[in-house]
C-alpha cells in the first residue's frame, strides 16, 4: 500500500467573486503536496470540456473530489457536464472499464440550509446523503469507493469570519488525512457527514 | 442585312409571345416555341424564307446546351455513371434500332431498315434536357437514368454516322458529302482518320484541361466581361469547327470540353456567360424545327406519317420500359423514362439527309419519316406533361426529389465574396461538414484557394445569372460576406425577387449598414468585426484578471443585450428618418445611444445575474 495518496478536486463554482466560504477551503488545501485544484469553469467557460484532459488527470489521482455549492439539490450544472461526457462507457464504466476502479470518490458541497432543514420532518424534507445518492450510485457503476460528502451547512445567514476559518481549517485537516492514508474510510461510510465527525475518523496527526 | 434583321425581329417577337402564352398555359417552353414556329411557317402565316438553313445555324444551340450539361458533369459523376450509361443507353439504341429496323424490314430493303432503325433510335436531347431542366429533374435518380440514355445516344451518333455509307444501295448517287458539313478527311486512309480524330478529341481534352486556365485568369483580370464572353464562345465555337472538319458530333465534342471543364473555377463564369445564347439559338431551333412541319406532306400522306410518328412512339415507349425493367430503373421511375425518350431526335434530321446524299435513302423515304419525328417531338412535351398530371404523382415526385438533394448534400450554400470574414465563414463551415459554393471576383486569390482545396469558382458575386448558375435555385441559404452594403443591398434585392426561399445572410461594416439590409429584411445581419470585437474583449477581461468563466458569461449577456437593443434603436432609427440629420451627428448620437444603453445595463443586469441564480448564496 502506497504511504501517500494523490488527490484530485475537480471544483465548480461559476460565480467565484460571490463566495466566500468555497474560496476559503479551496486556499487552504491549494498548495499542499500531492493535491491538484482542477477549477472546471476557468478551464471551460463555454463547458468545452476536454474528455481526454480530465480523464488524463483522474487516472493520475487516487482520489476524486467534487467540489462545489449545492444548488437545488444539486451541482453546478458543469459538474453534471462533466459526469456526462467524461464517464465514458469502457472508460469509467461497463464490463471492460478500470480506469476509475478502487480510486476513491469524495464530495465537498456548501449549502445554504442548515442541518436541520435537510431532514424528513425538515423544511428540505431530504437528508444530504439522499440527495447526494447519485453522485454514489455514480461512483459505485464506476467500481470506485465513496464516503460521505465533507459538507457545510447553514451558509445562506452568511458565515462570520473565523466560522469559515474554521471550516477551512477542518477542511485542510480532512484532505491531509486523505492524502496520507489516515482516514478511516469504512467509518467516514457509515457517519452522515465527515465534516461533523472529524475527529471521529482522522487518526493520529 | 435588312432581310437578316427582319428574320431575326420575327424570331425574337414570335418567342418573346409564344413562349410566355405556353407557360401560362403550365405547358413546356418547348412546345411554345415548337407552336410559334408552326404558326410563322411555310403552313402558317410563311413568315420566315429559308427554313432549313435557321436550323443549321441554330442547331448551335444543341451544341452549347451540350457543353453546359457537360459543365455540370464531373468526371467523378460520369464514370460514377458508367454502367446506366452503357447498359441502359446501349439496350436501349440495339434493341430500338433492331426492332424498328424488323419492321420496317416488311416494306424496305435490309439496308434502308437498318438505317431508318439506327436513326429512328435516337431521341432529342434537345428537347428532353430541356424538359428536365425546367422541371428541375436533372438532379433525379429519374432524370439520371434518361441523361444516361441521351448520353450514350450522342456517343452512338458518330458509329451511326460512319457505318451509314456502307448501307448505300444507290450506288448512282455519288457520295457527294456536303462539304459545309464536313470537310473531308474521308480521302485519308483509314488509319490516319483515326489518328486525325483522337488527335482532335486529344486538342480539346489539353485546352480544356491546361491551356483554358492560365488564360481565363489573364481575362478574367481584365474585369472587362465581355472579352470574358468572348473567349468563351471561342472556346465553345473552335471546338465545334475541330469536331465538324474531323467529322464528329460537334454536340459531342463540347460535351467533352465541357466534361473537362467541369472541376475548372471559371466554370460558373463560363455557364452563366453561355447560357444566353444557348437559350436563344436553341429556342430558334425549336422554332424551326415548328416551321420545318411539312403540313402538305402531311396532309398527302397523313395516314402513313401518323402511322409512322405514333409507331415509332409506341415501340419506343416500350422497349425503353423493358430496358428500364432489366436495368432496374426504380419502379416509380420507369413511365416516366421511357415517356421521356420515347421521341425521334434531332439527329434524325443529320442522319436522314447524309442517308440520303449517300445514296441509302431516297427523299421519298426520308421525308415522311422526317415529318414523323418532327411530329413526335411536338408530341414529347405534352406526353411528359400529361404524364405528370395524371400518371406520375406529384408526391412521388417531390420526395424523389428531396432524397436526392440530400444526395447532392454541401451544395445547400453559396457564400459570395471570400474576403478574409468570408474566408473564416468559409474555413469553419466546411470543418462543420457543410460545403459551400464559394465565389469570388478575384481570379488570383480564386487560384490560390484552389490550391487549398477550396471549391472556388471566379465571378462577379453581384451577378444574378452567376448565382443562378452557382445553383441559387435549389440552394438554401446564401452568405453575402462582401461588406459593401450597396452591393450587398442589390444583390439582396435580387434575389427576394428571384428566390424568395432562399435564406440570406449577411454582414455589415458598420450599424448604418445594419439598418440598411434591415430594412430589406435579410434573415440575419452581422455586424463585421463585432464577434472578434467580443472575443478580444472577453480576453483582456481575463488578463485584467477576471475569473475566465465571468469574462465569458459578461461576453454573452452583452452580446445578447446588444442584439436586443439593435432591433431597438433600429425603430427608433425609422421614426427619426425624416429629420436629416449629418451622417457624423448620427454616428456619434449612435454612440451616445450605445454607450448609455450598456451602462445601464452594467449596473443592473450583471448584478443581479448571480444573486437570482443562487438563492442560498
Amino acid at each position: 500500500m502506497k504511504t501517500t495518496k494523490k488527490i484530485l478536486i475537480n471544483f465548480a463554482h461559476p460565480a467565484k467573486s460571490k463566495s466566500k466560504i468555497n474560496i476559503a477551503l479551496r486556499k487552504m488545501v491549494e498548495n499542499l503536496d500531492g493535491v491538484t485544484i482542477n477549477d472546471l469553469y476557468d478551464h471551460y467557460p463555454d463547458f468545452m470540456i476536454d474528455i481526454s484532459r480530465e480523464q488524463g488527470l483522474c487516472e493520475a489521482h487516487d482520489v476524486i473530489v467534487f467540489q462545489h455549492p449545492f444548488y437545488w439539490y444539486q451541482a453546478p450544472s458543469i459538474v453534471k457536464e462533466w459526469f456526462d461526457l467524461v464517464l465514458e462507457h469502457g472508460w469509467a464504466y461497463g464490463a471492460m472499464a478500470t480506469a476509475l476502479k478502487d480510486k476513491l470518490f469524495v464530495q465537498t458541497l456548501t449549502a445554504g440550509g442548515d442541518a436541520a432543514s435537510y431532514q424528513a420532518d425538515g423544511m428540505n424534507r431530504y437528508t444530504i446523503a439522499e440527495l447526494t445518492s447519485p453522485f454514489r450510485a455514480t461512483a459505485n457503476l464506476c467500481k470506485m469507493a465513496s464516503i460521505s460528502p465533507f459538507t457545510i451547512l447553514g451558509i445562506h445567514r452568511g458565515l462570520p469570519d473565523e466560522e469559515i476559518r474554521f471550516h477551512a481549517e477542518n477542511y485542510r485537516r480532512f484532505i491531509v488525512a486523505l492524502r496520507d492514508n489516515r482516514l478511516n474510510l469504512d467509518m467516514a461510510k457509515e457517519i452522515p457527514c465527515c465534516s461533523t465527525h472529524l475527529d471521529a475518523i482522522i487518526g493520529k496527526e | 442585312m435588312e432581310v437578316f434583321l427582319l428574320q431575326l425581329f420575327i424570331f425574337f417577337v414570335t418567342s418573346a409571345i409564344a413562349v410566355p402564352i405556353a407557360k401560362k398555359l403550365g405547358l413546356s417552353s418547348v412546345l411554345g416555341y415548337l407552336s410559334a414556329g408552326i404558326v410563322i411557317g411555310p403552313f402558317g402565316i410563311s413568315l420566315i424564307a429559308d427554313v432549313e438553313s435557321v436550323m443549321h445555324i441554330t442547331e448551335f444551340g444543341v451544341v452549347m446546351m451540350l457543353f453546359l450539361v457537360g459543365l455540370e458533369l464531373k468526371p467523378s459523376m460520369l464514370w460514377q455513371m458508367r454502367m446506366p450509361i452503357l447498359g441502359t443507353g446501349g439496350a436501349q439504341v440495339i434493341v430500338t434500332a433492331l426492332v424498328i429496323g424488323s419492321v420496317t424490314f416488311l416494306v424496305l430493303p435490309w439496308q434502308q431498315a437498318l438505317a431508318v432503325g439506327l436513326t429512328l433510335a435516337l431521341s432529342s436531347t434537345a428537347i428532353v434536357v430541356q424538359i428536365l431542366r425546367e422541371n428541375q429533374m436533372m438532379n433525379t435518380t429519374a432524370g439520371r437514368s434518361i441523361f444516361s440514355v441521351l448520353l450514350l445516344q450522342d456517343l452512338a451518333f458518330i458509329p451511326i454516322l460512319a457505318l451509314m455509307p456502307f448501307l448505300a444501295t444507290d450506288l448512282s448517287q455519288e457520295a457527294s458529302h456536303s462539304k459545309t458539313l464536313f470537310i473531308d478527311i474521308s480521302q485519308f486512309t483509314g488509319t490516319s482518320q483515326f489518328i486525325i480524330i483522337l488527335a482532335s478529341l486529344l486538342i480539346v481534352f489539353v485546352v480544356g484541361k491546361y491551356i483554358s486556365r492560365p488564360l481565363f485568369r489573364v481575362i478574367a483580370q481584365t474585369h472587362v466581361r465581355e472579352i470574358f464572353v468572348g473567349a468563351a464562345l471561342a472556346m465553345v465555337v473552335g471546338i465545334s469547327l475541330l469536331m465538324t472538319i474531323v467529322g464528329l458530333s460537334p454536340a459531342l465534342g463540347t460535351f467533352i470540353a465541357g466534361v473537362v471543364l467541369a472541376d475548372n473555377e471559371y466554370r460558373h463564369e463560363l455557364e452563366s456567360d453561355i447560357e444566353p445564347f444557348k437559350g436563344l439559338l436553341l429556342g430558334v431551333f425549336f422554332i424551326s424545327i415548328g416551321a420545318s412541319l411539312n403540313f402538305k406532306l402531311i396532309g398527302d400522306n397523313m395516314l402513313m406519317i401518323i402511322g409512322i410518328a405514333f409507331g415509332l412512339m409506341v415501340i419506343k415507349f416500350v422497349i425503353l420500359l423493358l430496358v428500364a425493367y432489366v436495368f432496374k430503373v426504380a419502379k416509380k421511375n420507369r413511365i416516366i423514362f421511357a415517356v421521356s425518350l420515347a421521341q425521334g431526335g434531332e439527329f434524325a434530321f443529320v442522319l436522314f439527309q447524309f442517308a440520303k446524299t449517300n445514296g441509302v435513302l431516297g427523299a421519298e423515304i426520308t421525308d415522311p419519316f422526317i415529318s414523323a419525328v418532327v411530329i413526335s417531338m411536338f408530341l414529347a412535351p405534352l406526353l411528359f406533361k400529361v404524364n405528370e398530371k395524371f400518371l406520375y404523382s406529384r408526391k412521388t415526385d417531390e420526395i424523389n426529389q428531396q432524397m436526392d438533394v440530400i444526395d447532392e448534400k454541401g451544395k445547400q450554400v453559396i457564400l459570395a465574396g471570400f474576403g478574409q470574414l468570408g474566408m473564416d465563414i468559409g474555413r469553419f463551415l466546411i470543418s462543420a461538414g457543410v460545403k459551400p459554393i464559394i465565389l469570388d471576383n478575384n481570379a488570383a486569390k480564386v487560384d490560390v484557394l484552389r490550391k487549398f482545396g477550396f471549391e472556388v469558382y471566379y465571378g462577379d458575386v453581384t451577378r444574378l445569372d452567376l448565382l443562378k448558375a452557382a445553383g441559387a435555385p435549389e440552394a438554401e441559404l446564401l452568405i453575402l460576406t462582401m461588406g459593401d452594403v450597396e452591393i450587398t443591398k442589390k444583390l439582396v434585392d435580387i434575389v427576394h425577387k428571384h428566390y424568395p426561399n432562399l435564406k440570406i445572410v449577411a454582414n455589415a461594416s458598420d450599424l448604418e449598414a445594419t439598418y440598411e439590409l434591415m430594412d430589406i429584411h435579410v434573415d440575419k445581419i452581422r455586424r463585421e468585426s463585432f464577434g472578434s470585437a467580443l472575443m478580444l474583449g472577453q480576453d483582456i477581461l481575463q488578463l485584467l484578471g477576471m475569473d475566465p468563466y465571468d469574462a465569458y458569461r459578461l461576453m454573452r449577456i452583452f452580446r445578447k443585450h446588444n442584439e436586443d437593443m439593435v432591433q431597438e434603436l433600429y425603430k427608433r432609427h425609422q421614426e427619426d428618418m425624416d429629420n436629416y440629420i449629418s451622417v457624423y451627428q448620427q454616428q456619434m448620437e449612435n454612440l451616445e445611444e450605445l454607450m448609455t444603453f450598456d451602462l445601464d445595463m452594467d449596473s443592473d443586469v450583471l448584478d443581479k445575474a448571480w444573486k437570482s441564480a443562487s438563492p442560498e448564496e
